[in-house]
């Protein structure tokens, strides 16, 4: 198997299989918590719907971060075929974002579009978040191949929206949590960091190993 | 009285059961738990000791008619820093928190000043048992099964000057103990405030137990305030002091966020909070499609305790 192939067939699926797992454990949460099941240790708690908007909102900025991750990595490691997943990285931020809202809408406020409506636009850390997730919808439109193909340029221009949602998805986080923002700061701290080696790898190209 | 309640983990029994088993023993005569037993809770092993009962009767008149929470919902989903900011925390880091011995200050503006010990302080009071509604100011909700007895009972026996305007509440600060106090999430120890005529209302409780036993760590062993008209972090836990002072003090959500939280932290959907509404809230043990109900004003409670705040734009004093 050449290394294209074990993309492929290898880790495309692994890397699959890591990102669906959240998905899968909140479904076994879900299923404990509905009785069709008893599986403790997903157990989603007191609060299953609180539980349930938070999972899908962390597992959706994780997701956006290692999407960011690719490009230095693949500039570390050179193992360029790195980024044949990044698109699935992507559109599995987009998926747990989706989820995000549609438990928040459906679980918390009962698909009450007026209450909802309201949060949109009165809560400035619900306005961001709904910012950031709108901007995710054309970037998960335009992640195939003719797409991108068609748009050229503008493709790379038009995914650098992905530093603005991710910035707007983590300023979201920050703002809603009450006191303790030590979590919060790591994904700061994180996201500073995937940005600050592009702003190297853009002014000391030199200095960036895989980059020619 | 000897203790023989079985030794099973909150988890493994249905709130209704122990419910229920309360109510048969008392029914049976044999419940004569008193004050002495507070302190009489025994380690042992790994298991968690098990947690005396209480003769607590139910206090119909002050008492609400919806089903409470199950225990266990009450005691694994807690705001209480000290022991971490998770809900999920309290339940496990407070598990070798010692609630005994205990001794509560009592000093500031009375004739009855000293460090009393928890049985002392606990000794006069016969307990009832009120089941209150709980409202967090983070909009969710739960019914509480409370053992205790009205604050003002044991206020009185300091006998406060005429300089008595409000009374300051204390918690321990023991980071070995605590250590959700190793970080500065909060400035520590945890302090609360209430109004002389707040602390004398006849709903305001001091509360030592739960479900009809001793109280766990998690909820505020050995003694906590239950304020029910007002957001649940008024409710201070595990005391050490109390104060009975002429200035307001400055509780621990106001020092840690002025325009969030304030003094007064009166239940009221009409005054959301700045950055999540307070219109409506969940209550917890509802499960996945549990539909939001309108937040009460004062909780519910409006009827008793709206009198206090005649005349004062509530809006201003959040």
């Amino acid at each position: 198997m050449n290394i294209g192939q074990q993309f492929s067939f290898i880790y495309k699926p692994l890397v699959f299989a890591a990102c669906a797992t959240p998905a899968v454990l909140m479904a076994l949460g879900i299923a404990t918590q509905v009785g069709v099941i008893d599986f403790a240790p997903m157990d989603l708690g007191a609060d299953p719907v609180k539980r349930l908007i938070h999972a899908c909102g962390i597992t959706a900025l994780n997701m956006l971060l290692i999407t960011l991750a690719v490009t230095p990595l693949r500039q570390i490691t050179h193992w360029n075929h790195v980024l044949r997943l990044r698109r699935m990285l992507g559109l599995f931020a987009f998926f747990y974002a989706l989820l995000h809202f549609t438990s928040y809408a459906w679980l918390d406020q009962q698909l009450d579009i007026k209450a909802i409506g309201a949060d949109i636009l009165k809560r400035p850390y619900i306005t961001i978040g709904m910012a950031a997730l709108l901007m995710l919808v054309p970037l998960a439109v335009t992640s195939t191949n003719r797409m991108m193909r068609r748009m050229g340029r503008n493709w790379t221009r038009l995914h650098r929206l992905i530093y603005v949602l991710t910035a707007l998805g983590i300023w979201h986080f920050y703002w809603q949590v009450k006191k303790d923002i030590r979590e919060p700061l790591l994904y700061v701290g994180i996201f500073a960091v995937l940005m600050a080696w592009r702003l190297r790898a853009k002014f000391w190209p030199a200095r960036v190993p895989g980059r020619t | 009285m000897k203790n023989d309640i079985p030794r099973i983990a909150p988890s493994e029994i249905t709130a209704e059961r122990i419910y229920m088993d309360r109510r048969q023993l008392l029914a049976a005569g044999f419940a004569s738990a008193t004050v002495a037993t507070l302190a009489a809770t025994s380690a042992c092993g790994a298991t968690p000791p098990a947690l005396a009962a209480l003769k607590a009767t139910r206090n119909a008149a002050f008492s609400i008619t919806d089903p409470p929470n199950s225990y266990e919902d009450i005691t694994t989903y807690n705001n209480f820093y000290e022991f971490g900011t998770d809900k999920a925390d309290p339940a496990v880091n407070a598990r070798d928190f010692k609630p005994s011995p205990w001794s509560v200050t009592v000093d500031g503006e009375a004739e009855v000043r000293g460090k009393f010990t928890i049985e002392d302080l606990l000794a006069p009071h016969a307990l009832e048992e009120r089941v209150y509604r709980l409202r967090c100011v983070e909009a969710w909700s739960m019914v509480i099964p409370w053992a205790g007895f009205p604050l003002a009972d044991l206020l009185q026996r300091f006998k406060p000057t005429s300089r008595a305007k409000y009374v300051e509440f204390t918690t321990l600060k023991d980071a070995r103990q605590m250590p959700g106090q190793k970080y500065g999430v909060l400035d520590w120890p945890y302090v609360e405030g209430l109004r002389m005529d707040e602390a004398m209302h006849p709903l305001t409780f001091m509360a030592v137990g739960l479900y009809g036993k001793v109280l766990p760590n998690q909820s505020g062993a050995p003694l906590r305030l239950v304020v029910p008209w007002k957001y649940g972090f008024k409710n201070i836990k595990s005391i050490v002091r109390i104060r009975f002072v002429e200035q307001q003090p400055r509780n621990s959500w106001q020092i840690a966020a002025a325009n969030e939280y304030g003094f007064y932290a009166n239940v009221n959907p009409a005054v959301d909070h700045p950055r999540w509404s307070q219109a409506t809230e969940r209550r917890i043990g509802g499960g996945l499609l549990a539909k939001r109900a309108a937040t009460l004003p004062f909780n519910g409670y409006a009827e008793q305790v709206a009198s206090l705040y005649k005349g004062m734009d509530l809006r201003r004093n959040f």
